[in-house]
């Protein structure tokens, strides 16, 4: 694992910014749009919800991944301006988002919450969400929109008896509906089938490569990592990682892993892995009747282990990851001596 | 004023349950009216204490709470609010817009059935319609203004709207004169006092000191909404 330290975490040096899109949409007109936090923190009484966080956000899909509770939905709202920094400044392109309406010409927001006006149908929904920026063709910008994230067939219908993943699209629309430079969205998978993940990433991907700055939220891995061509990491309110989704699962894969092994003759299976410099520790633990191994060179220990229980004649009956949730992997990172990380690619 | 954010509010208001009081309260209004008239005749003495009590003391705050924290209290609790928050629209033209809506709505559902029951009662289109519905009117924009801020403040609008017409106006005003001045109700019912000649009611102030506090009032609390809702933070705790 190759780690540097994050230049972006003083407060003049460069940040890094995700790659640019492949080529911009033909006849585009995509105005681009950078999102900088610069050392913001948020908190809520003695609560720190976001802590000395630092980081640029520049065209393509960038995704906020973390644990429940990290402090990713704050960040979203820091962004959006819906919520003061505490210390530290957000700025779009320069200027502070907080207090300043005019940013939402070129930031589009889909919210966690499904909070909508469930009385009115999509299109009008849509329609009114157009009109609210003012648009030359609000009719034709709702349209777009609509056909974009594929509800046309359902704009007509009330949106309290939408599913989840129509109601998801709708939100969509409506941040779309101004062709925005800047797109954050919180969380925006909750709730939706495969094929509505399916669609919605496709959206996110094609809105990505027109050069729109696209941010999103999300506790899922493979989630982020299927979309994003840039990972910010958030572990309990705090800046863990930045890096693409390579470089972040080759570092949650070459962590040091936690196996518990059950065998035919733990204490020779113990003698045979310490000789091998891919485990830190190995500990016989007589009471539970098993082999706790900590592998600090997972694939190597992984090719190991069949094979020195071959040769030293050991019948293997179990061997369990100990600590392969999710939590357990934004531990380790928070826990990585020094601030956020940029992982070197 | 934003008509797009006129209509949104207009439907969000009158598309739930909690509409349905804006309709029932000024139907039993009518109603009594119809059976004073038929029972007791024209002028009869009931007429001005109804409209007193049932109109200005309990139709109008009552639905002044629903229209007034209704046009803003349910989208900020639910959530939707953001997709009038996420737009280059200033902050002070959504408290205006909404405001507007819920003085048009207690206008349509307080004052007029107000006016028609006094023109029941009264038996002619006399100064008792016209004081009451006017205090109705008058009375409704503080309600709205007051009650509008109270939803943007904080999540318990309803309480406190409560607590403020049913204990402040009618206990605690009926033990401490002074603090009548302090009073929506009584601010209607000093312009009612000024406009019905051989009217019953003995208002505790003038009628300019009373219109001078309901723009104040008015001014104030939604200047103050408009300041609020720049400020408002959809995500209290982390």
């Amino acid at each position: 694992m190759s780690t540097t330290p994050r230049g972006a975490m003083e407060p003049t040096g460069p940040a890094p910014v995700s790659p640019p899109p492949a080529a911009p949409p033909p006849g585009g007109t995509v105005t681009r749009g950078v999102v900088r936090l610069d050392r913001v923190s948020r908190w809520y009484g003695n609560v720190v919800a976001v802590n000395d966080v630092t980081m640029t956000l520049g065209p393509g899909v960038t995704g906020l991944l973390g644990p429940n509770g990290a402090g990713k939905s704050t960040l979203i709202h820091l962004m959006a301006g819906f919520l003061a920094p505490s210390a530290g400044t957000v700025t779009l392109d320069g200027v502070p988002v907080w207090h300043n309406h005019l940013a939402y010409r070129r930031i589009g927001l889909v919210p966690e919450s499904d909070g909508t006006y469930d009385g009115l149908t999509g299109w009008q929904f849509v329609l009114a969400n157009a009109k609210l920026h003012r648009l030359p063709d609000p009719e034709g910008a709702a349209r777009k929109a609509i056909d974009t994230v594929d509800m046309a067939h359902a704009q007509h219908r009330r949106i309290g008896t939408y599913s989840k993943g129509m109601k998801q699209r709708i939100k969509m629309a409506t941040a779309l509906v101004h062709e925005p430079a800047v797109l954050l969205l919180d969380e925006p998978f909750n709730g939706m089938d495969p094929r509505q993940r399916l669609h919605l990433a496709d959206l996110l991907r094609a809105m990505g490569a027109q050069g729109r700055t696209v941010v999103f939220s999300s506790h899922i891995l493979e989630e982020v990592e299927q979309i994003a061509t840039q990972i910010e990491v958030v572990v309990a309110g705090r800046h863990a990682a930045s890096g693409d989704f390579r470089a972040i699962r080759r570092l949650m894969v070459d962590r040091p892993h936690r196996y518990v092994i059950r065998s035919s003759d733990d204490r020779k299976l113990a003698a045979w892995l310490i000789t091998d410099g891919s485990s830190t520790g190995v500990e016989v633990d007589q009471q539970e009747g098993c082999l706790r191994v900590q592998a600090v060179d997972v694939p190597r220990f992984t090719w190991l282990l069949p094979q020195v229980a071959r040769d030293a004649g050991v019948r293997l009956y179990d061997v369990t990851p100990a600590d392969e949730s999710l939590e357990s992997v934004f531990s380790y990172l928070v826990a990585r001596p020094g601030p956020a990380r940029e992982v070197a690619t | 004023m934003n008509l797009t954010i006129a209509r949104l509010t207009t439907s969000a208001l009158l598309g739930r349950r909690r509409a349905l009081l804006l309709v029932i309260l000024p139907a039993t209004l009518l109603g009594l009216a119809i059976l004073v008239r038929v029972v007791a005749g024209p002028d009869a003495p009931v007429g001005q204490p109804l409209l007193h009590l049932l109109a200005i003391g309990t139709m109008v705050p009552l639905l002044g709470l629903i229209a007034g924290a209704g046009v803003i209290g349910s989208e900020i609790d639910e959530g939707s609010i953001i997709y009038l928050l996420a737009k280059p629209v200033p902050r002070s033209v959504i408290v205006v817009t909404k405001l507007a809506v819920a003085v048009v709505c207690l206008l349509t559902f307080a004052a007029l059935p107000t006016f028609v029951a006094g023109v029941i009662m009264s038996g002619r289109a006399g100064d008792v319609a016209i004081g009451f519905g006017l205090g109705a009117a008058l009375a409704g924009v503080g309600y709205a203004a007051v009650f509008l801020l109270l939803a943007v403040v904080t999540r318990h609008a309803v309480v406190f709207g409560l607590a403020y017409a049913l204990i402040w106006e009618s206990f605690v005003g009926g033990f401490v004169p002074r603090a009548q001045m302090l009073s929506i109700q009584q601010w209607a019912l000093a312009v009612v006092d000024k406009v019905v000649r051989q009217d019953e009611i003995e208002a505790v102030m003038g009628v300019f000191p009373a219109l001078l506090l309901l723009v104040v009032v008015t001014v104030v609390a939604t200047c103050a909404a408009g300041l609020r809702l720049r400020s408002l933070s959809l995500t209290e705790s982390p």
